[in-house]
């Protein structure tokens, strides 16, 4: 199988994977990292949002080739300790039921709010429409989302 | 006063622990009474039968005063992991920042009850979770007494520190390890509610840090030592078994390490458990094994295989005819009845009789199904996230025939449950799997497996007709046609049970291949809808105000006798009033069309209206307003989460969901066809709560049945239309306002 350097997380990593591997399983199967979830396989739900040079994007759907030369981004490394805004705001208004798909939403919101720092509430029902949370805590994602823009930097 | 009245030690499991690091001790209370519980293999829910007095939990207190509390049951985003510890830690008296928690593991002996599902988590573990927390306390302070040599009822309790008359203190770690040598006291009193430090306050999820990070914590997460990945092959259709196969491209792909079938230990066990058949095929599977999750996939779409029939294979056409011909028959179960349905339906000044349908669900956890196992000599280690743990152990111990004490299950954190998770068909698979290969696998569904090798919930057909006289409902009759399983005995009791004199309730069924089963608050979760648009019609065909018809039958129950009736007028009508206050009912601006309802479930009186306004000539969702009285509520924060959820959930699937069947087959198997609720369709939850100091009842599921009977009945407000189908876009053409009428 060949080797690829990829760029998650600020580091370069090595994998040894088949060339059609989608990012998501080499991210969960080979480099640890479970944080970023499989939903669909599809890019229809966004579980497995990352970002890729900063831009949210379906890991499930992404090949490597994709991503080469570019930096991936994962919930484990979106800040050091947890205390991005958007981290910070899904903790206090306690976002999560069963939690499987938030690191997607953060993940979404994340990159969403890095380019649209101040977003009215339809913004972000629009930008959050990709991912689904089937425990439906919707309203408090818009919120967590609200909350977060004002305290981006 | 005494310090050790009235024990009996030695029926009292008592657990010390003296390994911990740093001293310390595991204080363990089964509060079993005299029979030890046994992994055996039974239904997973039987409501009726729910007992919790035998609950036992466990606390650990280290000796520097760090207090563990392990949550007993599983977590599928209810969140008990963070409520059931804070009823403990309330009555163990310690500050809610200094418990650690912990999921506990599989625990037959120790702990009872490991369920997450009928929404009794809390109500069943209220009292003997509060009893295991004051017990703990009170040996506390029985230890810290007798080192004083004062008498306990001297001491006072504050976080974790006691303090006596002279005003010395000691921690609780400072007095553990005398603690836990006392007896167990047989019963010690318990706070008063106005005197709650924990309950009642908002606490975050336990794991929220982990969930924002990124941190292990599901069952797909889990990993072990030279672990593999299994995929599946299981029959495309119900009602279709394998013939035979081919696995030479598969065996040729990169990463696959054997490809083998499974099914000879599933059949033995059916062969014992019929109860368990109808859950799962008894098909032969093919299984590829392979190095990782991709590989596994990818090689099982490789695998050719050949299927035959050995039953029938449905559609939903089929199904459809077959429940009308169901109601229209008279091969029923009557569930309960009162007076004479057919003298009152004579008598009746008019009729009316409306015939509601739904479809078959799947559950879509978001998590897709997934289990790990470790079959060796020694023990079989199970990881994974399952509704019922104690089920799924008793099943692989039969099936592999291997002891009890040797089947060792740990729970992980589950993205979602819904039901789909009480079934653990996916843990018979993997402990199949792994007995097979001998190494430690997980079997890993795509959510084309997930969708298509459900456990439903089925198709259901209701025919409700209710008569009147003289300005009062007489006689109601309900009717229930449903795919392979009918509604639970509870049911016929509900509302408006015992509020007409002349009162029916009948159920039949049809066997299907297909499995179904327990979906978010069963069967409730579409009678709600079917009854409370009923009530919203009746009204209008009797000339009377919708909310008055509730409250008027609501008077017929107050002072019964019948101890089957379920639900508590009274209760029921103080939601009533308090949602039609709350939700300003009635006195809303003419471009906003309301529709309310009333209903009981899982022991929670709920009302709810909704608020859906016209856009682009199509009626929107807004607003639900939502009130609930499910007695003390222990964690407000945790409460609303499941409210807003189980609300938006109902508005969801009465909205958008459906699986139709042809050939015996779905025919749609991800989110590309198959449509969920999201972001910009999520109306606004506004919720009260009736406060009282009653015992906590169910929430993780009352709160989604009358959600879509509420905006059907709003929907009726701004279109004219009445709908009798879910999902409600089925029928698109009754979903838009006739132009003429479009206000503002």
């Amino acid at each position: 199988m060949p080797t690829y350097q990829i760029k998650v997380n600020g580091e370069s990593r090595s994998v040894d994977v088949a060339e059609d591997t989608p990012v998501l399983w080499v991210l969960r199967d080979h480099l640890d990292l479970v944080g970023t979830k499989y939903g669909c396989g599809i890019g229809q739900c966004g579980a497995c949002t990352v970002h890729v040079d900063g831009t949210a994007m379906r890991s499930c759907s992404l090949t490597l080739s994709q991503i080469d030369g570019k930096s991936i981004t994962t919930i484990e490394g979106l800040s050091e300790d947890g205390t991005h805004p958007v981290q910070e705001a899904w903790k206090e208004v306690d976002v999560p039921q069963c939690g499987y798909c938030q690191a997607g939403q953060i993940m979404t919101a994340s990159a969403f709010l890095e380019n649209n720092p101040n977003p009215s509430e339809e913004d972000v029902n629009n930008a959050m429409h990709g991912n689904i949370c089937r425990c439906s805590s919707y309203s408090r994602i818009r919120k967590a989302v609200m909350i977060a823009s004002e305290n981006m930097d | 006063m005494s310090t050790n009245k009235s024990t009996t030690l030695s029926r009292r499991a008592f657990i010390r622990n003296s390994s911990l690091a740093g001293g310390g001790m595991v204080i363990g209370f089964n509060l079993l009474q005299s029979c030890k519980p046994k992994v055996i293999a039974e239904p997973a829910i039987d409501l009726a039968s729910l007992d919790y007095s035998d609950f036992n939990a466990f606390i650990k207190i280290a000796d520097n005063g760090a207090v563990t509390i392990f949550s007993p049951n599983p977590e599928i985003g209810q969140g008990v992991k963070t409520s059931m510890p804070m009823i403990i830690a309330e009555e163990l008296d310690v500050a809610w920042k200094d418990v650690y928690v912990e999921q506990g593991i599989l625990d037959t002996e120790n702990y009872q009850r490991q369920v997450a599902g009928g929404s009794q988590s809390i109500r069943f573990g209220w009292d003997a979770l509060r009893q295991t927390g004051a017990k703990a306390k009170h040996m506390l302070v029985s230890a810290a007494a007798t080192r004083w040599g004062v008498d306990p009822s001297e001491c006072t309790v504050s976080e974790g520190v006691i303090t006596n008359a002279a005003g010395e203190t000691l921690g609780y770690g400072d007095v553990v390890n005398e603690a836990a040598l006392l007896e167990i006291p047989e019963e010690v009193p318990l706070k008063e509610p106005k005197d709650y430090k924990i309950m009642g306050k908002n606490a975050s999820n336990v794991d929220i840090n982990k969930i924002v990070t990124g941190e292990p914590l599901f069952g797909l997460d889990y990993k072990a030592d030279g672990m593999v990945y299994a995929a599946v092959v299981r029959p495309p259709s119900f009602g279709q078994k394998l013939v035979s196969f081919d696995d030479t491209d598969a065996r040729a792909m990169s990463g696959v390490l054997d490809v083998v079938t499974i099914g000879e230990k599933v059949r033995s066990l059916l062969e014992e458990d019929a109860g368990f058949g109808s859950k799962i095929s008894s098909s032969d599977k093919v299984v590829v094994i392979a190095e990782s999750t991709w590989q596994a996939m990818k090689a099982k779409e490789a695998i050719k295989a050949v299927w035959e029939e050995d039953s029938k294979v449905e559609s939903t056409e089929e199904h459809d005819k077959i429940l009308n011909d169901l109601l229209d028959g008279n091969e029923f179960n009557t569930m309960r009845s009162d007076g004479n349905i057919k003298k009152a339906f004579a008598e009746a000044d008019e009729i009316l009789e409306r015939t509601y349908e739904s479809p078959f669900l799947p559950h879509n956890c978001m998590e897709p199904m997934n289990f790990f196992a470790n079959v060796t000599d020694e023990k079989v280690h199970l990881v994974g996230p399952i509704q019922t743990p104690a089920w799924k152990a008793g099943l692989v111990s039969k099936m592999l025939g291997r002891e009890e004490k040797d089947i060792h299950l740990e729970m992980t954190r589950m993205g979602g449950g819904f039901g789909r998770r009480l079934y653990g068909d996916f843990v018979i698979e993997a402990a199949e799997i792994s007995d097979k290969i001998r190494k430690p696998v997980k079997v890993v569904y795509s959510r084309e497996d997930d969708m298509e090798d459900g456990i439903y919930r089925m198709a259901i057909k209701y025919r409700i007709k209710a008569g009147f006289k003289d300005g009062k409902v007489t006689a109601y009759h309900l009717k229930e046609a449903a795919v392979n399983d009918n509604m639970y005995g509870l049911i016929p009791n509900f509302f408006p049970a015992g509020a007409v004199e002349n009162y029916q309730v009948d159920a039949a069924s049809y066997d299907s291949n297909i499995t179904t089963g327990a979906w978010r608050a069963p069967y409730t979760n579409f009678l709600a809808y079917a009854e409370q648009s009923f009530f919203d019609e009746l009204a209008e065909v009797m000339d009377v105000d919708k909310i008055q018809l509730r409250l008027d039958l609501l008077q017929n129950v107050k002072g019964t006798t019948d101890e089957r009736i379920q639900y508590s007028p009274e209760r029921m009508e103080e939601v009533i009033k308090v949602a039609v206050e709350k939700s300003g009912w009635g006195t809303k601006p003419k471009n906003v069309y309301q529709g309310f309802v009333n209903y009981y479930c899982h022991n929670s009186h709920v009302a709810q209206v909704a608020d859906v306004e016209i856009e682009n000539g199509e009626p929107v969702v807004k607003k639900i307003t939502c009130v609930v009285d499910c007695g003390i509520v222990v964690n407000p924060l945790g409460a609303l989460n499941q409210i807003e959820g189980g609300v938006i959930d109902g508005v969801g699937h009465s909205m958008y969901g459906e699986l139709q069947f042809k050939d015996g087959r779905p025919t749609a198997n991800n989110f590309d066809k198959y449509r969920l609720i999201r972001m910009k369709e999520a109306p606004l939850v506004e919720t009260h709560f009736i406060q009282n100091e009653l015992s906590p009842t169910g929430l993780g599921e009352p709160t989604l049945p009358p959600a879509g009977g509420a905006i059907a009945n709003a929907f009726k407000a701004a279109t004219g239309n009445r709908l009798y189908k879910q999902p409600f876009t089925k029928t698109p053409e009754l979903l838009k306002v006739p132009e003429k009428e479009i206000i503002g």
